[in-house]
């Protein structure tokens, strides 16, 4: 049989087949429009609420401060756009990394073209940012700072709680991509002093298509999406009941079992990193080496001499999945922008791969892909003219 | 986003390697862009018998060395010049928008390697 082996659940999971029963009913059964006064809104309604205090409970947070949204990348755009604009007279300046995700960089990006003043605070060889940096960087205009949870290329856990803390001392709203994080690590709206936080289902084992903003209680934003009065009038749209109950389902399952997970895609990864560094010669361990703030599912790394893209389509050949910093699986000419930003060289940046377990991958899937991987380098390098150059004179030319 | 052509020349790639004792010798592009191809030619008669590649970069870089290499044994280096990048794509039955640039980066390889070859060549009728 041919193999399949998904190691990139950084990118997407499965939805979960006990997730994907409690949803089924509302498709063709339950359809009612959570809207609509009616019996059959009304029973829509109730699993839409439901799914609401369930994510309120995972997070520490009221279901009062729970938002439906379209994903991750519509929670951040919301967020971060609509504390600007409301925030606009007080200031005009805002504090993220360099290392956020596309939905994230681009929206500050686009605000700067409002007039907007966008500070991309530099990060270390880990990708960490301090709550020093963050307080440094506070000017009289600040009106907001957005900095992620977990990365999403190299696995940093950021130190949101510090960052918090000092976000609070200086009443500045605070604001967190935890897409990443949501259903891996533990998180606590209150004890971390999130204002905003942005999740999406489809990362932790629940539907694509579906995601929260969570805003504290107090907090004022404009309404994202003009329309009707769904959500508090905050958020228009027919609530998206089947997606809602799966996002529901998904994150309650994956806080009951928080703790196996993270131990058993943990010991995974352990297991992948420590053979490949032992096994493979000239490859760059990229993230934090510190496991306790690194997300459990996630390793990184650069393979001297070969390239990213012509791993991943080798590995892809054998059967298993992963993704890749070069520039030339994304199509642009730049390789990762993380990766830069962490310092890796561009020749090795381009080299890079992501691997992402997570809860079904096995110990054999595992050993399996380090035998391919192995015999993918070396054939690779064999391929290579900077390879033979390294083995003669120079490095690189 | 490859085909199956594309695919397949990249996990069978043809004549990968180095010929030591080359008549012509051509690298084109860089590290910093994440492409490198080398490529060594052998002639005689201003025949090209023989052909290798050594390439640092994607599947599509590593499909289009093979095809370019394949191509250009038993053309004469009048004719080996001719190489298009179009005639490379078409051969592999097309390529992703964003993998054109390896095609080109394969023609320029062949045409560095016979500009090394025939600059050899003026130096040994000059002596």
């Amino acid at each position: 049989m041919e193999r399949r082996i998904y190691l990139d659940n950084s990118a997407t999971t499965y939805t979960d087949k006990e997730v994907l029963q409690k949803m089924l009913p509302y498709f063709s059964e339950v359809y009612g429009n959570g809207s609509s006064q009616h019996f059959f809104g009304r029973e829509a309604l109730v699993a839409i609420d439901e799914a609401r205090e369930k994510v309120a409970k995972a997070i520490g947070a009221k279901p009062t401060e729970i938002y439906f949204t379209s994903g991750g990348t519509e929670s951040d755009n919301w967020a971060i756009k609509g504390a600007a604009h409301a925030l606009r007279e007080k200031g005009n300046h805002i504090i993220t990394t360099a290392i956020e995700h596309p939905a994230v960089i681009k929206t500050c990006q686009a605000l700067e073209k409002d007039g907007f003043e966008v500070t991309y605070l530099p990060v270390d060889s880990e990708g960490f940012v301090t709550a020093e940096q963050v307080e440094k960087a506070i000017t009289d205009k600040t009106i907001l700072i957005s900095v992620m949870t977990a990365n999403n290329e190299i696995g940093t856990i950021e130190p949101i709680r510090e960052i918090g803390a000092v976000a609070k001392a200086h009443k500045i709203l605070f604001h967190t991509d935890a897409v990443q994080a949501v259903g891996n690590v533990p998180i606590d709206v209150v004890k971390d002093n999130i204002d905003m936080l942005s999740m999406s289902a489809h990362k932790f084992y629940g539907p694509k298509g579906v995601g929260v903003l969570y805003k504290r209680n107090g907090v004022k934003i404009g309404r994202f999406m003009d329309g009707g009065e769904q959500e508090r009038n905050m958020r228009a749209s027919t609530l998206n009941t089947p997606g809602i109950v799966g996002l529901g389902a998904a994150i309650e399952i994956a806080v009951r079992d928080m703790e196996k997970n993270y131990k058993h895609v943990a010991e995974l990864r352990d297991y992948f990193v420590k053979e490949l560094l032992a096994n493979v010669k000239d490859i760059k361990y990229n993230g934090p080496v510190d496991t306790s703030r690194r997300l459990p599912s996630n390793a990184n790394f650069s393979f001297e001499y070969i390239e990213g893209e012509s791993i991943l389509m080798s590995l892809d050949l054998e059967g298993i999945a992963v993704s890749s910093g070069s520039a030339c699986s994304s199509g642009s000419l730049e390789p990762s922008y993380v990766l830069l930003s962490v310092g890796v060289p561009i020749e090795l940046a381009h080299g890079s791969i992501r691997f992402s377990f997570g809860k079904n991958n096995t110990m054999e899937e595992v050993k399996y892909t380090l035998e391919k991987l192995y015999a993918i380098v070396a054939r690779l390098r064999e391929m290579s003219p900077l390879f033979k150059e390294f083995k003669g004179e120079q490095k690189y030319v | 986003m490859y085909n199956e052509k594309v695919m397949q020349t990249f996990a069978n790639p043809k004549h990968v390697g180095y010929i030591e004792d080359n008549d012509g010798a051509g690298k084109v592009g860089n590290a910093t862009c994440g492409d490198i191809m080398e490529i060594t030619i052998k002639v005689k008669d201003d025949v090209i018998t023989d052909a290798k590649f050594r390439t640092f970069g994607c599947a599509a870089a590593v499909a289009t060395s093979s095809v370019a290499t394949d191509m250009v044994i038993g053309m004469t280096v009048d004719e080996a010049l001719k190489l298009t990048n179009a005639r490379v794509v078409e051969y592999l039955e097309g390529l992703p928008p964003q993998k054109i640039h390896c095609s080109v980066l394969a023609e320029e390889a062949i045409k560095a390697a016979i500009e090394d070859y025939r600059k050899r060549q003026s130096e040994k009728a000059g002596k």
